[in-house]
């Protein structure tokens, strides 16, 4: 049953995704990113993973908000482009290369919902007693893996810090 | 009545709506470590608190009480009370990120103060997050896009 549900929005996902990719108006294209993420973060509340599907779902609203509203006023709203013979064979061909890589790998990947880390039980028995925290997301990506949140965190400290200083400094000098 | 911004029952709504949007934000900051949601999540919402405001109300609004200098401080803020409370237990002679709180008052669970380090963690992170996202919207709202000779150009918006 599982399997079904997650395919059937695995394949409205895609199917988002082409339609973003392939519209000629920009704001139909943002309107289409925002269905992927919004069809994710549905997916993630059924593979019981609420933590992921708040933050998906709040983050999604919010680029939705910031792209239409900042990024599209008015001026630029449709994207001219042809497409030539030879960037798409290429194209083509690299697709078909890089899907028999892949599906010569897939058969090694574990089963769906299938137990493959050793470590995750060690988390499940001890982390509520080690922490304290009864949310067991928050124990783990807090403490027992605080330096990949100390690395996110610098992550978002430099990026906002860079989209800032360019934006700005193009503003200032016309 | 002013012209900035959007409509009257934009303004409106916006006015009984906004101090819900930021207690719902802090529930989820608080509650991080017993309830789905943590600091990220609680971040992002309360930024979307402040978004609404600047978008109903007009960017001479927000700037009353939330100036260029306040984000900027607010985003360091948050980024220095993770990284101290981080090297906190060095100091004291512990590991690295070791939840130091809940090993010296442990043995309380399901309480709001159970966690120790962690709701600190989620504390800085999400006042980091709030002002971060908050300070890009903004910056991206006062400039615009547009097409000069040709080549798209980024300009400050009157």
């Amino acid at each position: 049953m599982i399997e079904v549900i997650t395919s059937l929005f695995l394949i409205f996902m895609i199917l988002g995704a082409l339609i973003a990719l392939e519209s000629r108006d920009l704001f139909s294209s943002i309107i289409s990113i925002g269905v992927v993420g919004f069809i994710l973060s549905a997916l993630f509340l059924f593979l019981k993973a609420p933590d992921i599907a708040i933050v998906q779902i709040v983050i999604e609203i919010l680029t939705l908000v910031i792209l239409i509203r900042a990024t599209i006023s008015r001026d630029v709203c449709f994207y001219e482009d042809t497409r030539e013979f030879f960037p798409f064979a290429v194209n083509i061909i690299f697709l078909l290369l890089f899907s028999i890589i892949f599906i010569s790998v897939l058969k090694y990947m574990p089963e769906f919902g299938e137990i493959s880390s050793k470590v995750r039980e060690f988390y499940l028995k001890e982390g509520f007693k080690k922490t304290g925290a009864a949310n067991i997301v928050t124990s783990v990506i807090l403490d027992f893996r605080g330096y990949d949140t100390l690395g996110e965190a610098t992550v978002l400290f430099t990026s906002i810090l860079g989209a800032v200083t360019l934006l700005r400094r193009r503003a200032k000098n016309e | 009545m002013n012209e900035k911004g959007m409509t009257v029952i934009v303004k409106t709504v916006t006015r009984y709506i906004s101090g819900l949007i930021f207690l719902f934000g802090l529930y989820i900051l608080l509650f991080g470590h017993l309830t789905p949601g943590g600091g990220f999540a609680g971040g992002v919402i309360m930024a979307g608190c402040f978004i609404l405001i600047t978008l109903s109300f007009g960017k001479e609004e927000i700037e009353k009480f939330l100036k260029h200098k306040k984000v900027t401080f607010l985003e360091s803020l948050g980024a220095l009370i993770f990284l101290i409370m981080s090297f906190l237990p060095v100091i004291f002679g512990k590991d690295y990120f070791l939840n130091i709180i809940h090993q010296k008052f442990g043995s309380i669970y399901f309480k709001f103060l159970s966690s120790g380090n962690i709701i600190i963690y989620n504390i800085g992170i999400a006042i980091k997050v709030m002002a971060g996202i908050f300070f890009v919207f903004f910056i991206l709202s006062i400039t615009r896009v547009v097409v000069f000779k040709g080549d798209y150009k980024i300009v400050k918006r009157k």
